[in-house]
């Protein structure tokens, strides 16, 4: 994957041959750097009618990584990340600049289905937003409507193990998921989420809802899924960063024509991120001194 | 500058306190006047409509059908088994369409179909009863004869606005990250609202539906153009002929000379009111408690 554009942030990262090596001592470093971009986003602006939401951000994320993007309120990581799968194109005056490829393949182009879009690239939300259902049938609903019908039975418990509830619920999946813990309805949306096996997991702050024994539940699967799916996790958490991701993107508010924009200050390995930024808003951001 | 007042003096009134109570005070009773009055109007109808038509009802008055040509003795079956009909039917046509508008009004429309949309089915909401009964004259009697299928039409042109407004505000209480989470699956719009939005609405659905129901039921104005003309026999041919029914009863026996037939006029005003209440209460208990499991 080549790089492009002159004052691209990505075009300065060595992207192919940083070795990702995760901050946490728990966790082995992958075995071999990935070298396919699930995601390659070039240039892209996004406007909500006038105002624009963020400007030229650039960036690739890499195949079955963890790639987490943080920065201070309003600087635009969901948007982007909403960006990512079209769930934006509901939101009205919802406008977009540049391309975001998604394995080659432009999600805006002419022709794409938005609804094939998000059933490539699933989504978990800030708040756990369990359908008002059993358990079996949260996670089996879309599956069925998908028509994915064979060995549902089975495709929920794996959903349910993947994301670390099956042992918690097997005996009352009947039961409605409302009954669950914050922390356990948002690892049923998660499960959820996988039962369709999605290609890329966008994860929108998942754990800011949460206590720290859930949120420890949830940063632990991340490192189990990131086996099977593309991650990327926004977060306004910078310990959550550092704990799960191998990437991170560093996003901040600029001035841009007298206004207010969000954009992409720096994308890197995480290490380097926490440890030596090469940007000074990063690193006051990092340290704490704002945001 | 000087403070405004003593922080260390007692905790009395002081300034223009009093006066500010003594104006809360006057618009508080104004308000509870306002209620009690609203309540107490029902209150008096209801008592009358028991004290005068208690004393016609026995099991004959609901069972059996009226004397052919008048006079004492008989009873006003028919007529519940009409009306129960004619608002079944107009139930069954308002429903589905008055739940597809408003899914089409909070699901489908952007902001500029919206309005015009909305303005028409409140429009249609305030339209005199009269004028429908004219208009559905003009449409399937006029040249024709009487039908009861007639009076349904009529019924279900009153329902309609209000169970497409009642949906509505229901589909707008379910939750957006409902919708999201469906969105964010990969699954169309319309198996979202099939699977997961109009069942969480289920409950106010049904319910603005039976409030429609009890809300047309008394509905006597375009009955008595399109569905007066009938027999004593219960009938459910609601397209060959006008079938008998309580809005109209009442109006017909109020007119009699004969003193029995006013007694019976009160009598079949209770059966309608016990009806319209009890439905009214049943749909507002089912009401609080999908609330309730929306918000939970």
């Amino acid at each position: 994957m080549t790089s492009n554009g002159q004052q691209d942030p990505v075009a300065t990262l060595p992207l192919q041959r940083v070795r990702v090596v995760a901050p946490s001592p728990r966790e082995a470093p992958p075995a071999v750097p990935i070298e396919e971009a699930v995601f390659d986003v070039r240039g892209v602006d996004v406007f909500y009618g006038a105002k624009r939401a963020i400007a030229g951000v650039s960036m690739q994320v890499e195949r079955n990584v963890v790639t987490a993007i943080i920065g201070p309120s309003g600087c635009g990581k969901s948007t982007f990340l909403r960006s990512l799968n079209r769930m934006n194109d509901s939101v009205p005056g919802f406008r977009i600049e540049g391309s975001i490829l998604y394995h080659g393949h432009d999600v805006y182009g002419s022709g794409v289905d938005r609804v094939e879009v998000r059933r490539r690239i699933g989504m978990v939300f800030q708040r756990p937003n369990p359908f008002p259902k059993s358990i079996f049938d949260n996670v089996a609903w879309a599956p069925r409507n998908l028509g994915l019908r064979a060995g549902l039975a089975e495709r929920v418990e794996t959903a349910l193990r993947g994301a670390a509830l099956w042992d918690e619920v097997k005996d009352r999946l009947k039961q409605s998921a409302l009954g669950l813990s914050g922390g356990q309805q948002q690892r049923l949306c998660i499960a959820r989420a996988i039962a369709v096996e999605p290609d890329v997991l966008l994860l929108d702050e998942p754990a800011s809802a949460l206590d720290p024994v859930a949120t420890a539940a949830i940063e632990e699967l991340m490192h189990s899924l990131k086996r099977r799916y593309t991650i990327v996790i926004v977060t306004h958490n910078m310990q959550q960063a550092a704990r799960v991701a191998d990437r991170t993107a560093f996003f901040s508010l600029d001035e841009r024509d007298g206004q207010r924009v969000g954009a992409l200050v720096e994308y890197d390995a995480t290490q380097t991120i926490f440890s030596h930024p090469a940007d000074t808003r990063t690193r006051d951001y990092v340290s704490g001194r704002f945001g | 500058m000087t403070a405004l007042y003593d922080p260390t003096a007692p905790l009395t009134a002081s300034g223009n306190l009093r006066r500010r109570r003594a104006v809360s005070a006057v618009a508080s009773s104004a308000t509870i006047l306002a209620a009690v009055l609203a309540v107490g109007v029902l209150a008096l109808v209801v008592f009358t409509v028991i004290q005068r038509g208690a004393g016609a009802i026995s099991w004959q008055f609901l069972t059996a059908a009226p004397p052919q040509f008048g006079g004492p003795g008989g009873g006003i079956a028919p007529a519940i088994v009409g009306t129960a009909t004619i608002v079944a039917v107009a139930a069954a046509m308002a429903m589905p369409v008055g739940v597809a508008v408003a899914i089409f009004l909070t699901e489908y429309a952007g902001g500029r179909l919206t309005r015009p949309i909305q303005l028409a089915v409140d429009v249609m909401n305030s339209l005199p009863s009269i004028v429908i009964g004219l208009f559905v004259f003009g449409l399937l009697v006029a040249g024709r004869h009487q039908s009861g299928f007639a009076a349904s039409f009529a019924l279900a042109m009153i329902m309609l606005p209000l169970i497409a407004r009642s949906t509505q505000e229901m589909l707008r209480l379910v939750p957006g990250t409902l919708r999201d989470a469906a969105e964010a699956l990969g699954v169309s719009r319309w198996r979202t609202i099939v699977g997961v939005i109009l069942p969480s609405a289920l409950g106010g659905i049904v319910t603005g539906t039976v409030l429609a129901i009890a809300r047309a039921a008394g509905e006597t104005a375009p009955l008595l153009i399109v569905c007066s003309i009938y027999g004593n026999k219960t009938t459910f041919d609601i397209f060959g002929q006008a079938i008998p029914n309580i809005p109209v009863s009442i109006f017909t026996l109020s007119e009699q000379a004969d003193p029995s037939g006013f007694t019976k006029a009160w009598g079949a005003a209770l059966v309608l009111l016990t009806f319209i209440l009890l439905t009214n209460i049943v749909a507002r208990t089912l009401l609080a408690r999908s609330r309730r499991n929306m918000t939970r």
